[in-house]
C-alpha cells in the first residue's frame, strides 16, 4: 500500500462524500460545502496521478500541481459567487430555497425585458 | 508496512471521518467549521504527496479563504428549520448513495490500474527551467508553460468579483460593500487585528517572493495578504473600500492587465506571446486576488 | 478537419490572429472594468469591431492555409505548453459567435445605456457580454482540455450573472440553480481530465488522439466527461436549470445564453469524441447520446407548446433543439471514426442555424415584451400590426430553424438525412422529421396569436427603438441565407455544390412541417387560438376535441413528467446514472 494508494482510496471516498451532499442535502450552502468537498477529493485524484509521476529528481509532477492550484483558485471564485448568491437570494426571499416554483406561475409581470 | 504508511492511513481516515461527518451534521454552522478543519488536514495530505507548494494554496485559498466566507454566510443564513421539510425521499438518498458509491468505487479501480510506468511531465520541466531561470518547477510551470491558464485564471477572478458586484441593488451601487463592522474593542478580535498584520504581511510578501526558487508563489502569498487585510475589515479597523473606486478597480485589474501586456511584449519582440521572463512580471502578478476577496465581505 | 494533424510543432505565420481572438475581447473586459460604469458601452463598441475584424481574418486565412491554423503560446511545444488551434469547425463557430454578439451589442445599445442613471447593469452587462466572447474564443482555440476547462468556468461565470441581472427573486434562484449544476458539470469534466493525464501523461487534444485505446480508466475518463457537459449543455434529462435561467435572464441576456453559451460546452463535447478520443467504441454509447437527444425534441417541444409566456416557450423550443443537435453523433462517428463528413458538417450547421435564429428569436420576443410590458402569449392579439419588424423577425427564425431553404438550417437537415440514408439508420431521419413538425407547432401557435387582430385596445409599455427591431430581423435573415455561404472551405460537406441542393420541390417540401405543425399546435395547445370562428371551423373543432382533449392529457402527463425530472435530486441521479451508462455501453459496444 503505497502513498499513491492510501490516498487514491482517500480521494474516491471525498468524491464519492462530495457527490452524495451535493445531491441530497437541500440547503444551497450545504451544497456548496459538498461541492467543496467534491473538489477536494478530485484535486487529491491530480495529486497522487502526480505523485506516481515523480521523477528527476521532483517529488511530484509539477503540471498536475499546477493544473491544481489554478482548479482551488477557480473553485474558490465559484464559492464566493455562489455564496454572493445564497446571500442576496436569503435577504430578498427570506429562505434560500432552491424549490422550484411552477415555471408558468406568471407572478408579477415585471417591467422591461 | 512501515510507520510513513499507517500514518498515512491513519491521516486519510481523519480526513474521511471529518468529511462524512461535514456531510452529516444538522447544524450548518458546524458544518462549515468541519469543512474548515478538513481544508486544514487535506493541506498535510499535500504535504506528505511532496507537493508544498499545492499545501500552502490549499490552505490559504480553499480552507482559509473560502472558509471564512462560509463561516461569514453560515452566520447570516439561518434557515434550516425550514429547508428540512425539502429533504428527497428515501428512494433519492438510497439511489443517490449508491450512484456516488459506484463513482467512488470506479475512481479506485482506476487508481489502482495506474500504470507501472507513469507517464510525466516532470523531466521536461526540468530539463526546461533553464528558459526562466527560476528553481522553483511548479512556478515554472504557472507562470512559463502554463501562462495562458494563469491569466485566464486571473481574468476568471476578476469576472467573479463582477459576478458578485452585480447582485448589489441599484440603491446601493457604488458603495461600500458593507457597513463597518462593530467588534468589542477590548475583545480576542480586536487584539489580534492589531497583533497579527503586520506580521502576516511579511509573511505573505515573503511567500509571495520566494515563489520563484522555493515552495510558495504569487496566489498564496495573496490570499494570506488578503485575509490580513479581512481581519482588519471583520474587527471594524477599517472600512471595504468602495466598489467605484478606480484605484481599487486599477488594483484589481493591474495582475491580469500586467499578464496580457508582457505577454503581448512577447508576440512582438520575443519568441511567442507569453513567452517571457518571469522575473519581470513577479513584482505585479498577483495584486488582482488580494483586494477582491475581501471587498466580497 | 479532424484528422490528426501531422503539424503539431509548427506556429503558422498567421497563428497570431488565434491570439489576438482572444486577447481582443479579454483586453475589453479589463479596459471597461477599469473605466468604470459610464464607459464600459464605449468600450464594448469599440471592441466588438476589432474582435470581428480578427474574425473575419481568420475565416479568410484558413482556407488558404494547408490544414489548420497552430499557435504555440510561449514557443513552447505540447505536452509541455499549450497550442491554439483552429481548424474549419473552429472558424465556423467563430463566425456565428460573432455575428450573434455583434447583432445582439447593437439590440441591447439602448437597453444598458447609463442613460436612464442606473449603472450596476451596463456595467455588468457589457463587461460579461465581452468575457462571453473571450471564453467562447478560447473554447474553440485551445488545443489543451485543462485549458479548456478555465473557459468553460470562464463562461460559466460570464454566464451566471447574466441571468440574475435584473434582480428579481426567481431570477436569482434560477441563477443560483444554474451554477451549482453547471459547477457539478465541471468537476466531473476535471475528474475525467485527471484520469486523461494519468494514462497518458499529457492533456493535449493532438497528442491524446494518438494515444486514447479503450482501458477502463479512459472509458470512465469519457463517461464523466461527456456527461458533466451534457449538464452543462442541458439536454435532457439534464436541462432543469435552462427555462427559467433563459426565460429570466433580461432579452439580450437571454439571447446570448441560448444562442452562444450552451453551444461551447457542446463544442467541448464534438472536440471530446471527433478529435481526442476517436478510438473509443463508441456505437452504442453514440447512439444512447442521440437518444436523449430524441427524447429532448417530444419532451420539450410539448411542453412548449403548453406554455403560457412567450419566453418560456422560447427557452423550452432551446431544450427541443439542443436535442437537435445531438443526432449527428451516431450518423457521424463509427467504429472508431469519422464515417460522415457530411453528418459532422450538418451538426455544425444546425447548430450556427440555432445560434443565430434563437438569438434572433430571443431578441424579437424582448421586443415584444418591452411594448407591452408583459409577455403572455393569448396577450399577444394585435402585436403583428404594432411591431411588424419584431413580429417578421420571430417569424423568419422560426421558418430557419424548421429549415425553410437556403438556410443553414436547411442544409443541415439535407445533410444529416443523407447521412442517416448511407448508413441505414432510419431511425434518426424519422426524429428528424418530427422535429420539424414540432418546430412548426410553436412557430405556428405564436404567429396566429401575433397576426390576429387585437381584442382589445394595447397599452403600450415603452417604445422600442427602430434599430432594436432591426437588429432582430437582420440576426433572422442572417440565418436565413447561411445555406448560401461556400460551407465546403470549412466543412467536410461531400459534393460541395450546395446550390444545387435548392431546388424549387424543397420550398414545397417547407409546406409539409408547418401544416403538420399547424396540426400539432391545434390539438396540443392549452390556449385557444384566436382564429375567427366561422361555423365549419367551430364544427371542426367539435369534431376532434375528444382527439383534442386525449392529447391535451397526454401533454399534461409529459409537462408533470418534466417537473419531475427537474427537480435537483432527481436530476443529479440522472446524471449519474447516465455516467454509468455511458461507461457500460462503451464496455459492451457492439
Amino acid at each position: 500500500m503505497t502513498a499513491v494508494r492510501v490516498f487514491g482510496v482517500c480521494a474516491a471516498l471525498a468524491v464519492g462524500l462530495g457527490l452524495f451532499g451535493l445531491i441530497t442535502n437541500p440547503q444551497p450552502l450545504r451544497k456548496i460545502i459538498a461541492f467543496n468537498i467534491l473538489g477536494s477529493g478530485v484535486f487529491l485524484l491530480f495529486g497522487i496521478v502526480g505523485r506516481h509521476g515523480a521523477a528527476s529528481g521532483i517529488g511530484n509532477d509539477p503540471v498536475p500541481q499546477a493544473l491544481v492550484i489554478t482548479g482551488v483558485v477557480v473553485a474558490f471564485a465559484a464559492t464566493a459567487l455562489a455564496i454572493a448568491l445564497l446571500l442576496q437570494l436569503f435577504q430578498r426571499a427570506g429562505s434560500a430555497t432552491l424549490r422550484n416554483g411552477a415555471p408558468r406561475s406568471a407572478g408579477s409581470d415585471p417591467p422591461g425585458g | 508496512m512501515s510507520v510513513a504508511t499507517i500514518f498515512e492511513i491513519a491521516l486519510a481516515a481523519v480526513v474521511l471521518g471529518l468529511g462524512i461527518w461535514t456531510t452529516a451534521v444538522r447544524d450548518t454552522y458546524s458544518a462549515t467549521v468541519g469543512f474548515v478543519v478538513y481544508g486544514l488536514l487535506v493541506a498535510l495530505i499535500w504535504v506528505r504527496l511532496d507537493a508544498v507548494d499545492v499545501a500552502l494554496t490549499e490552505a490559504a485559498i480553499s480552507g482559509g479563504l473560502g472558509g471564512v466566507l462560509l463561516l461569514g454566510a453560515a452566520a447570516r443564513v439561518r434557515d434550516a428549520g425550514f429547508m428540512a421539510a425539502e429533504a428527497p425521499g428515501k428512494a433519492a438518498r438510497v439511489s443517490a448513495a449508491a450512484l456516488s458509491m459506484l463513482t467512488a468505487a470506479a475512481l479506485t479501480v482506476a487508481v489502482f490500474l495506474l500504470p507501472d510506468s507513469a507517464s510525466t511531465l516532470a523531466p521536461a520541466v526540468v530539463a526546461h527551467a533553464w528558459a526562466t531561470g527560476l528553481t522553483n518547477p511548479v512556478t515554472n510551470v504557472l507562470m512559463a508553460f502554463r501562462a495562458m491558464d494563469t491569466m485566464l485564471e486571473k481574468v476568471v477572478l476578476l469576472l467573479a468579483l463582477v459576478g458578485v458586484w452585480s447582485l448589489a441593488r441599484d440603491s446601493a451601487w457604488g458603495g461600500r460593500p458593507g457597513p463597518r463592522h462593530q467588534a468589542d474593542p477590548n475583545g480576542v478580535l480586536v487584539f489580534l487585528a492589531r497583533l497579527l498584520p503586520p506580521i502576516g504581511m511579511v509573511v505573505g510578501i515573503y511567500i509571495f517572493w520566494t515563489g520563484a526558487d522555493h515552495p510558495g508563489g504569487a496566489f498564496q502569498g495573496g490570499a494570506i495578504l488578503a485575509s490580513m487585510w479581512l481581519l482588519a475589515i471583520m474587527a471594524g479597523l477599517t472600512d471595504t473600500p468602495p466598489v467605484n473606486r478606480r484605484r481599487l478597480r486599477l488594483l484589481l485589474v493591474a495582475g491580469p492587465g500586467l499578464f496580457l501586456v508582457v505577454g503581448l511584449g512577447g508576440l512582438w519582440f520575443g519568441a511567442a506571446f507569453l513567452a517571457y521572463s518571469p522575473a519581470l512580471a513577479k513584482p505585479a502578478l498577483l495584486l488582482a486576488g488580494t483586494p477582491e476577496r475581501s471587498a466580497q465581505q | 478537419m479532424p484528422s490528426p494533424s501531422p503539424t503539431l510543432d509548427a506556429t503558422t505565420s498567421t497563428g497570431f490572429l488565434l491570439v489576438l481572438s482572444i486577447v481582443v475581447p479579454v483586453a475589453g473586459v479589463l479596459l471597461a472594468f477599469v473605466l468604470g460604469d459610464r464607459y464600459a458601452r464605449l468600450v464594448a463598441f469599440a471592441v466588438i469591431p476589432l474582435g470581428l475584424a480578427v474574425t473575419v481574418a481568420i475565416l479568410v486565412v484558413l482556407p488558404q492555409s494547408d490544414g489548420p491554423i497552430v499557435y504555440l503560446l510561449g514557443a513552447w511545444p505540447p505536452p509541455l505548453g499549450i497550442a491554439l488551434r483552429a481548424d474549419g469547425l473552429s472558424a465556423v463557430m467563430l463566425a456565428a459567435t460573432a455575428a450573434v454578439i455583434c447583432t445582439v451589442a447593437v439590440f441591447a445599445a439602448a437597453d444598458f445605456s447609463v442613460a436612464t442613471g442606473n449603472t450596476r447593469a451596463p456595467f455588468a452587462f457589457w463587461i460579461l457580454l465581452l468575457a462571453t466572447w473571450a471564453a467562447l474564443s478560447t473554447i474553440f482555440l485551445a488545443g489543451d482540455l485543462f485549458s479548456l476547462y478555465v473557459a468553460l468556468e470562464l463562461l460559466t461565470f460570464a454566464a451566471v450573472p447574466l441571468v440574475s441581472l435584473e434582480g428579481r427573486t426567481e431570477t436569482l434562484r434560477a441563477a443560483m440553480r444554474y451554477l451549482l449544476f453547471a459547477l457539478f458539470g465541471s468537476v466531473l469534466y476535471l475528474l475525467g481530465t485527471a484520469l486523461l493525464y494519468a494514462l497518458h501523461g499529457t492533456l493535449d487534444v493532438v497528442l491524446l488522439s494518438r494515444g486514447v485505446s479503450a482501458e477502463p480508466a479512459g472509458l470512465i475518463a469519457a463517461a464523466l466527461m461527456t456527461t458533466g457537459l451534457l449538464a452543462k449543455t442541458a439536454l435532457f434529462p439534464l436541462h432543469l436549470w435552462l427555462p427559467p435561467a433563459h426565460a429570466g435572464a433580461p432579452s439580450a441576456a437571454s439571447a446570448i445564453l441560448s444562442g452562444l453559451v450552451v453551444k461551447g460546452s457542446f463544442f467541448v463535447i464534438v472536440r471530446l469524441w471527433f478529435n481526442v478520443m476517436p478510438g473509443l467504441p463508441s456505437s452504442t454509447a453514440m447512439q444512447l447520446l442521440a437518444a436523449l437527444g430524441a427524447a429532448a425534441i417530444v419532451l420539450g417541444s410539448i411542453v412548449a407548446l403548453c406554455q403560457e409566456r412567450l419566453k418560456l416557450l422560447i427557452a423550452y423550443s432551446t431544450v427541443a433543439q439542443i436535442g437537435y443537435l445531438f443526432l449527428m453523433f451516431p450518423l457521424a462517428l463509427g467504429a472508431g471514426k469519422l464515417e460522415s463528413g457530411g453528418a459532422l458538417a450538418g451538426g455544425l450547421l444546425q447548430t450556427i442555424s440555432h445560434a443565430t435564429a434563437k438569438a434572433a428569436m430571443f431578441m424579437s420576443a424582448g421586443s415584444i415584451y418591452a411594448t407591452l410590458g408583459q409577455d403572455r402569449i393569448a396577450g399577444l392579439c394585435g402585436i403583428g400590426r404594432r411591431l411588424p419588424i419584431s413580429v417578421l423577425a420571430f417569424a423568419l427564425g422560426g421558418l430557419a430553424l424548421m429549415g425553410l431553404p437556403p438556410g443553414a438550417g436547411y442544409l443541415a437537415k439535407e445533410l444529416l438525412l443523407q447521412a442517416a440514408a448511407e448508413r441505414g439508420q432510419w431511425w434518426w431521419a424519422l426524429a428528424l422529421q418530427t422535429g420539424g413538425f414540432f418546430t412548426g407547432a410553436y412557430v405556428v401557435l405564436v404567429l396566429t396569436y401575433a397576426m390576429a387582430p387585437a381584442t382589445e385596445p394595447m397599452r403600450v409599455n415603452k417604445t422600442v427603438p427602430r434599430i432594436a427591431e432591426l437588429a432582430a430581423l437582420a440576426l433572422a435573415l442572417c440565418s436565413l441565407l447561411l445555406g448560401l455561404v461556400p460551407w465546403s472551405a470549412y466543412l467536410p460537406i461531400p459534393n460541395g455544390d450546395e446550390l444545387e441542393r435548392l431546388r424549387l420541390g424543397a420550398f414545397l417540401k417547407m409546406l409539409i412541417p408547418l401544416l403538420g405543425g399547424a396540426v400539432l399546435a391545434v390539438l396540443l395547445g392549452r390556449l385557444e387560438l384566436p382564429i375567427r370562428g366561422s361555423p365549419s371551423w367551430k364544427a371542426m373543432l367539435a369534431a376532434i376535441s375528444p382527439i383534442r382533449r386525449a392529447s391535451l392529457a397526454s401533454g399534461a402527463l409529459v409537462e408533470r413528467c418534466d417537473n419531475v425530472l427537474r427537480q435537483w435530486p432527481t436530476a443529479c441521479i440522472c446524471l449519474l446514472s447516465l455516467a454509468a451508462a455511458f461507461a457500460a455501453a462503451m464496455r459492451i459496444a457492439f
